[in-house]
């Protein structure tokens, strides 16, 4: 990899300065960004670790708010017993890598088959960065990109906690993303369906599934209804249909699991 | 160059770093711990897991200077203090739970990783933990019989 | 009771304790003083004319030491490929050169074209982001049948076409095949892939160069699973260095599988270059460099026709195969598709008619070589495949008309219509042994407990054949291998009694350390770590052939066997000098020589101690001194046979296919360590179930390689397998070495794969599926339901 000035900050303060800086890049628990580097497919001339400020790595539940500092490992989100949230951590990458990715890194950098972002939108959390919030559905937008400004740090997800919610994930073989991966959230207003690794406009909400699974909350209710291929990635491991006939199969486990 | 300080295997080192300088790197070109193996570069295979500060990481996914002042352990350090086998590393002797050796510092390392929080794993417990840790050899039958043995002699 | 030494027993292995404890010194661990480090510049097309390569910037960043160019290797011999096949007509196949870098021409992706050597692998990375190489794209040619059509664009100019050569075998039995499936009361048909596979063992290949000037001599070290090959075809066919100025080091070697048999560009790249800057050289495989540059496994496309009389015996086997070469040949790769394949098409059956036709072909893909098994898994499962399909259409049962059709234990030693002679088997036994071990009487039963939960459970079984031990040198060259196949071992006594054992097999995961000195334990008597084993390095040792194709122990251990037997006969002497007794009453047992019928004795070491000592010594019969090298070439391949179940769940609504539960039940003849054989046959499982459902190394039609990487290509990991039921208590000794020994590192491999795809076509076959291709991923499996529906 390109060689690069290493600065870790113990305050967000600090940080913020540090990534002023020209070609200044955060990093969380490096787990995409530095095999990326490796390959030399990016070439921050700074980078700034946010794995020294302690006031991101909080993680606090009032019962009705879940708060996940963003930089939380999904080893320490995993070990929490926050539901659907720690099941969806325990199964991201391997032991290793939840012991170093954090959701803040996930987040910003919203691979289109990472499993936390159809957590975050399916619960319409609220991103909680350095100088504003962004509510889940202004966030993401398309495949590795999200609302996020240049040097704006996650400081925490807020995710307000749900009757019920589950998350299946079915792993693409090789890389052991989610080939398919779809979160069902259930709030007293309605359900919540975010579908992750299908499309390739990035995580999004399946909408006819949340309002028929808002009128009946069981996998019965999907019976019917069926997600366009059209736009679903296409690649070695699943066909645009493929993927679709998995989001409807892995709603309706979801919905059976939640 | 930046200077990294930490403790590995209870011994405590410094030295000169690029920013680039990843952990395996560290241990490997500047330390001569060569026990710590390179077998991918997409962080998947798992050989060159060590722990730091008590967890398992891919130390080729780490920066060198991430770990400054942390308490690292490697294969070289898993040996009882009179230099014979500890549990895990007889238990993968015992058992044959190894062919080439190459995946097998890193997955000594998952398997102590994997004990540390659950002192009892059924076999799938075990099974998931090992996800990121590829053999190539042994078809994974005998590092699982490793693992279960060096539980019971470790519960 | 277990034995605790010697033959048959399991002791620890030693080599164990230095892998387990960070020790193992494997070719990266390595670095010698001064060593610079290269970078190849690798095509990232497929095809093209390389137009212009600007190093002039290049050669001004820092650290670069020297940038080398195909220029560079003009006058320096090509890459060379070690078996020549003749194809039906009696022609040599087409040959294209091999250069180090790329001369005028790039054939694939990861093809290397400029080499660039500098102070840390950095910088040469840096420098090489700065040059200038200048390629036209040129149409590329992925489909070996769209390869083969008039005007298709061809990989080597200077060739006739793509075809490497059009082989038939046996060809005199061509007309009489036709005839036979013409007539044949039922003919089975199976049109079939087998995947392209990359071997990744978990160690990357490395090779260090290094050179001394003062006397002229190189060593090279290098991740090979056969040293002396290397010295031989890199010293004599590329870089013209006689042996005795060329060492070739192979140390701790992190897997193989075959593709570590190879003499490969890098290797001689280094070794020329250390000459060239008068500084060592090193080359550290990143594993997306070695998805690109490895040689690949299979890759063939096959349609096998079975015919069989009114009554199901089987009549006649025809199969035609398109096998990927790749853009050069291998090492061996010519072998494999032929000489490695279609001498096995008669499996464990009396077929009496059996001709087959392989098309080999050069593709813009990376070469195609020898992969755990190679040739053999891809015949077995063929065979395998088609057997079971004729069940199906047939309404009987896969085992039974597998059973009427077996050659039976009286009928060894067996001539099959393709060129072999079986020594000995016994394939009922095994069969036998895996409906009990599998429990296939309780399958019904299971199957039912996995409808309940809406999963499809298939059973498929597999019986394989395999030759290996691979073999007589005679024969060999008949065929076309440019090399010897014998084995070497110098059995060396020191004056203390202990034994070095210098083999010119290789271990890389086998646990020879472990498993040779049993033997010589065994013969002498005395303790297993009395005696150590060299091996991997060409300075060590005679001239070897290496390890692959399952014979170290059945080609390497015979030879070690050999020499043991040349030194016991020594000692005997000896013996007989110092028990002043007649040479032929002289008796060897658990490390004492005695006289027959006497009470007189002398320990083993106080007769190597005289060997070496000799003040009461025979010198004017014997020489002192007690060292003996035998060489063994043996007089036949080895043939292990066995039994594989294996019983899989499909999840209807993903398609995705779970193993429940596999076994097998192998005859690999006399067994020396069981829990090593045991090893084996796991990591053969687990590499033939990887190729079945997991494993598969894809090209786009511009010949872009889409799984290269771990990303994309799917190793097999611990929640991917169960466990295995493996059994080798079957056992009919092969009649031609002296250890009766067969052979188990590749059975694994070659019966597993069938066993697989069978299981999974039951699962499925009340859709009406026959047949699906591997790998059976899910999307796959899925996609073949909805097909059927």
């Amino acid at each position: 990899m390109y060689n690069f000035e290493f600065v870790k900050p113990s305050t967000v303060a600090e940080a913020v300065a540090a990534l002023a800086s020209e070609d200044a890049q955060a990093l969380g628990g490096g787990q995409t960004l530095i095999p990326t580097m490796k390959q030399r497919l990016a070439s921050p001339a700074k980078l700034v670790s946010l794995t020294g400020i302690e006031e991101m790595k909080e993680i606090d539940s009032d019962g009705k708010v879940l708060t996940i500092g963003g930089g939380v490992t999904h080893a320490e989100v995993a070990a929490g017993g926050y539901g659907a949230i720690s099941e969806l951590a325990g199964n991201i990458g391997d032991p290793a890598v939840r012991n170093r990715g954090t959701i803040g890194g996930s987040l910003a950098n919203n691979d289109p088959s990472a499993d936390y972002p159809a957590a975050v939108l399916a619960s319409n959390a609220t991103i909680v960065t350095n100088n504003r919030t962004i509510a889940a559905d202004d966030y993401f937008e398309g495949m590795f990109s999200t609302a996020l400004m240049d040097g704006e740090i996650i400081i925490s997800v807020q995710f307000p906690v749900p009757e019920a919610a589950n998350y299946q994930k079915f792993e693409q073989p090789a890389s052991r993303f989610a080939l398919v991966g779809v979160f069902v959230a259930k709030y007293p207003d309605g359900v919540r369906v975010a579908v992750t690794g299908a499309s390739e406009g990035g995580v999004f909400r399946w909408t006819a599934a949340e309002e028929a699974l808002s009128a009946s909350f069981s996998p019965d209710a999907l019976d019917g209804l069926s997600l366009d291929a059209e736009g679903m990635i296409e690649d070695l491991h699943g066909s645009p249909a493929y993927r679709a006939h998995l989001v409807k199969v892995l709603t309706a486990r979801a919905v059976a699991a939640a | 160059m930046p200077s990294v300080t930490m403790t590995v295997n209870g011994r405590a080192v410094t030295g000169e770093v690029e920013g680039r300088t990843l952990l395996s790197q560290f241990l490997r070109d500047d330390l001569k711990l060569t026990g710590t193996h390179i077998g991918c570069d997409t962080s998947q295979c798992g050989a060159c897991t060590v722990h730091v500060n008590g967890a398992a990481v891919k130390g080729c996914t780490m920066l060198a200077l991430e770990a400054d002042g942390a308490e690292v352990k490697t294969i070289e350090g898993m040996a009882n203090p009179d230099g014979s086998l500890g549990v895990i590393q007889a238990a993968f002797q015992e058992h044959h739970g190894l062919q080439c050796g190459f995946c097998t510092p890193g997955m000594v390392m998952a398997a102590a990783d994997l004990l540390a929080g659950n002192a009892n794993p059924t076999e799938a417990e075990i099974r998931k933990h090992l996800e990121g840790n590829i053999c190539r050899c042994t078809g994974y039958h005998n590092i699982v019989k490793s693992v279960q043995a060096a539980a019971a002699q470790l519960g | 009771m277990p034995k605790d030494h010697g033959i048959g027993a399991s002791p620890k292995r030693r080599e164990d304790v230095r892998f387990l404890t960070g020790n193992g010194k494997y070719t990266d661990d390595i670095n010698a003083p001064n060593q610079t480090y290269v970078y190849f510049v690798r095509s990232d097309v497929a095809h093209g004319t390389i137009n212009k390569i600007d190093t002039s910037d290049a050669e001004k960043m820092p650290g670069v030491v020297r940038i080398f160019t195909g220029a560079d290797f003009e006058g320096v011999g090509g890459v060379p490929c070690g078996w020549q096949v003749t194809d039906r007509f009696g022609e040599p196949m087409q040959e294209p050169a091999h250069p180090v870098l790329a001369q005028g021409k790039v054939r694939h992706v990861g093809d290397p074209i400029v080499a660039v050597v500098a102070e840390t692998l950095e910088q040469a990375r840096d420098a090489a982001e700065v040059l200038e190489v200048d390629i036209t794209e040129l149409p590329a040619v992925i489909d070996m049948k769209e390869a083969l059509k008039e005007g298709a664009p061809k990989v080597h100019d200077d060739l006739t076409s793509n075809l490497c050569y059009d082989w038939g075998f046996v060809e005199e039995n061509r007309e009489a095949v036709d005839e036979a499936i013409k007539n044949a009361a039922h003919v089975t048909t199976l049109e079939l892939r087998n995947n392209r596979l990359v071997a990744n063992p978990m160690e990357p290949r490395v090779a260090i160069g290094e050179y001394d000037a003062s006397n002229d001599e190189y060593t090279l070290y290098t991740t090979s699973q056969n040293p002396h090959v290397i010295r031989l075809l890199m010293g004599a066919f590329v870089l013209g260095i006689p042996e005795h100025k060329l060492r070739v080091v192979s140390p701790d070697v992190g897997g193989g599988f075959g593709t570590k048999i190879f003499h490969y560009a890098e290797e001689a790249f280094c070794t020329f270059a250390a000459k060239a800057i008068n500084r060592p050289v090193k080359w550290t495989s990143s594993r997306s460099e070695a998805f690109m540059s490895d040689a690949h496994g299979r890759d063939h496309v096959t349609k096998i026709e079975l015919a069989l009389d009114k009554d199901n015996n089987f009549l006649a086997v025809r199969t035609d195969t398109y096998a990927n070469m790749g853009a050069y040949l291998s090492t061996f790769a010519p072998s494999v598709p032929t000489w490695l394949h279609g001498t096995l098409m008669a499996g464990n059956y009396t077929t009496p008619l059996i001709y087959v036709n392989v098309k080999a072909v050069f593709t813009n893909t990376v070469p195609v070589d020898a992969y755990r098994g190679a040739g053999r898994p891809e015949a077995s499962f063929q065979l395998e495949r088609v057997i079971d399909k004729a069940a199906r259409e047939l309404g009987v049962d896969p085992i039974a008309l597998r059973r009427q059709n077996f050659i039976k234990p009286d009928q060894f030693p067996y001539a099959t219509p393709v060129a072999v002679e079986y020594d000995t088997g016994n394939y009922d036994a095994t069969m036998d042994k895996i409906e009990e071990i599998a429990d296939l009487a309780g399958f019904e039963a299971r199957k039912a407990e996995s409808a309940k939960n809406g999963k499809l459970r298939g059973l498929g079984i597999a019986h394989y054949i395999e030759a290996c031990g691979i073999a007589p040198s005679n024969l060999v060259g008949q065929l076309g291998a440019r090399a010897g196949l014998y084995e070497s071992a110098t059995v060396r006594v020191n004056a203390t009694g202990s034994i070095s054992v210098m083999t010119g097999s290789h271990s890389h995961g086998q646990g020879h350390e472990t498993a040779f000195p049993q033997v010589i334990a065994e013969m002498i008597g005395i303790d297993e770590s009395q005696i150590d084993i060299v091996h991997g390095d060409t300075a060590k040792i005679p001239m070897g052939m290496g390890t692959y194709g399952s014979r170290s122990l059945a080609v390497g251990g015979s030879a070690m066997v050999k020499a043991a037997e040349k030194v016991i006969a020594k000692a005997k002497k000896i013996a007989a000098h110092l028990l002043e007794a007649g040479e032929d009453d002289i008796e060897l047992a658990n490390g004492e020589f005695t006289v027959a019928g006497t009470d007189k004795s002398v320990a083993w070491g106080d007769v190597t101690l005289a060997a070496y000592v000799p003040h009461n010594y025979p010198l004017e019969d014997l020489e002192p001194g007690l060292e003996e090298t035998a060489f063994y070439d043996p007089a036949n391949f080895t043939y292990p046979s066995g039994a594989y179940a294996c019983e899989v769940e499909v999840d209807p609504e993903t398609g995705k296919v779970e193993v429940c539960s596999f076994a097998a039940a192998d005859d690999f003849g006399n067994i020396i360590n069981p829990m090593i054989v045991d090893g084996q046959v796991h990591g053969g499982i687990a590499q033939g179930i990887g190729q079945a459902l997991l494993e598969n190394c894809v090209y786009d039609s511009d010949g872009q390689l889409l799984s290269g990487s771990y990303m994309d290509y799917t190793m097999p990991r611990a929640d991917d397998l169960p466990n295995y039921t493996v059994d080798h208590s079957c056992q009919t000794p092969c009649t031609h070495n002296p250890l009766g020994v067969k052979g188990c590192g590749e059975a694994g491999a070659i019966g597993s794969p069938p066993a697989v795809i069978n299981a999974v076509v039951d699962a499925l076959s009340d859709y009406g599926i026959t047949h699906i291709d591997m790998p059976a991923t899910p999307a796959r499996v899925w996609e073949a339901i909805q097909a059927a529906k």
